[in-house]
């Protein structure tokens, strides 16, 4: 473990890293020089192995509810994953105005999903790490939309079905047209509507992961700072940002499931 | 805080599980939920039809009752007048038996006296004619005075 604070909120910030070492061959990195060096072709495997465990605890939960679903009374689980779906539902019939079926169970996911990656938070900080270290891992975060990879991995698929969608509705031809004669309909426009417009589309993946990574990290960082603090101090500030939390953690998963919502709703609406 | 093959890994992850969600737990799901939806405004319906039925039974059965009071009614009355007609036909033949065996007896007295008064006479006759003889001392002859005696007789 780490000696000084910044060896400290270094060692915290850094994720468990699977990789292809230049010299080593693939290796867990031990130093962030080894994470440097494995470049690119490296895999967080903390980041991956929490995120595919939330994702799973979240389709095994709703696959029991589904499973076990009845039109009569509902039990409790029941309840809950109904509660979820109404929810997502009301929020796709009132910001999406097309007809598509991908779109709701996948704002359903975005939303459990990216809540229970946020959740991770709760745990504190020292806990996993600590665990880690003592089975022999040099780093070890366990919130995943606190890693770049994991909120613009997202992110990124949120984009190809914009892209996706845009296409497909507005044929390849529609969707050229609209991205170079918008806003200035005018021929001698069209590389600066392109520009726009690319700016435009990029800034939307861009939005949505930096957005909730951002929250997600400075967070972190706050606990991890708080976790500093002497022993007496740090129950004083961390249940107060914990609790804070109750409000940051499901927020953050709606926004990003209400702007993906939004985003892909603007890419059924064919302007033409 | 570097991109690498993660940010692959975890769309690659993000596509399946909104594909599991998408295959295996929304339609479910929300198809129990509409079925329940339907079946709640189905309930309210028939509630509804079954409150507006009520409502005509309760009417049927209230107009039921009031025809039936009325029926009552009317056959109390009746069967009150048959009564009496009964009761007054009764007396109107018990008067006529009565007088009719009222009747009857007056004949027979009537018959009775006359018979006796026929006796009478003949005995009287008898009697008066025995009374002549003895006072005559002679025998009158029956036959010759016959038409005396019967006219004496006739007028007793």
């Amino acid at each position: 473990m780490a000696n000084t604070p910044a060896e400290y909120i270094q060692h915290h910030l850094q994720n468990l890293v699977y990789g292809a070492h230049p010299e080593k061959g693939w290796v867990i990195a031990q130093t962030p020089e080894d994470v440097k060096a494995m470049g690119f072709w490296a895999v967080h495997v903390d980041t991956m192995g929490w995120s595919l465990f939330m994702g799973l605890i979240f389709l095994f939960i709703f696959r029991l509810a589904a499973k076990k679903a009845t039109t009569g009374t509902p039990g409790g689980l029941q309840n809950m994953a109904e509660m979820c779906i109404e929810f997502v539902q009301g929020i796709v019939k009132d910001t999406f105005h097309g007809r598509n079926p991908v779109v709701a169970p996948l704002a359903l996911t975005i939303f459990v999903w990216v809540f229970l990656m946020n959740s991770l938070k709760w745990i504190p900080v020292d806990y996993i790490p600590g665990l880690a270290s003592v089975l022999g891992l040099p780093y070890f975060k366990i919130v995943p939309t606190a890693d770049p990879n994991g909120t613009f991995g997202i992110s990124l698929g949120v984009f190809i079905l914009i892209i996706f969608y845009s296409i497909k509705v507005k044929g390849l031809g529609g969707f050229t047209k609209e991205l170079s004669f918008t806003p200035f309909n005018h021929w001698a426009l069209i590389p600066f509507n392109l520009f726009l417009e690319i700016i435009g589309l990029l800034t939307k993946p861009l939005s949505l992961a930096l957005r909730l990574f951002g929250n997600m990290y400075a967070g972190e960082v706050v606990f991890i700072l708080i976790a500093l603090l002497p022993f007496y101090i740090q129950f004083g500030l961390n249940v107060p940002w914990a609790i804070f939390h109750i409000l940051v953690i499901p927020l953050q998963a709606f926004i990003f499931m209400v702007l993906t919502v939004v985003y892909l709703s603007a890419a059924h609406e064919d302007h033409h | 805080m570097n991109i690498n093959l993660t940010l692959f890994g975890q769309t690659i992850a993000f596509a399946i599980f909104v594909w599991f969600c998408m295959k295996y737990v929304w339609p479910p799901l929300t198809g129990a939920m509409q079925e329940r939806q339907k079946k709640i405004a189905e309930g309210l319906d028939a509630a509804g039809r079954a409150e507006h039925d009520l409502q005509l039974a309760q009417e049927r059965a209230a107009q039921l009752l009031r025809e039936s009071k009325e029926q009552a009614a009317a056959i109390i009355d009746r069967a009150n007048k048959t009564a009496n007609s009964i009761v007054e036909e009764a007396k109107a033949q018990a008067r006529t038996e009565g007088e009719k065996l009222i009747a009857g007896a007056k004949a027979e007295i009537d018959l009775e006296v006359n018979r006796a008064k026929d006796q009478l006479r003949a005995q009287v006759a008898a009697l008066a004619v025995a009374g002549a003889e003895k006072i005559l001392e002679s025998s009158v002859d029956g036959s010759a005075h016959n038409d005396l005696v019967a006219k004496l007789a006739s007028q007793l």
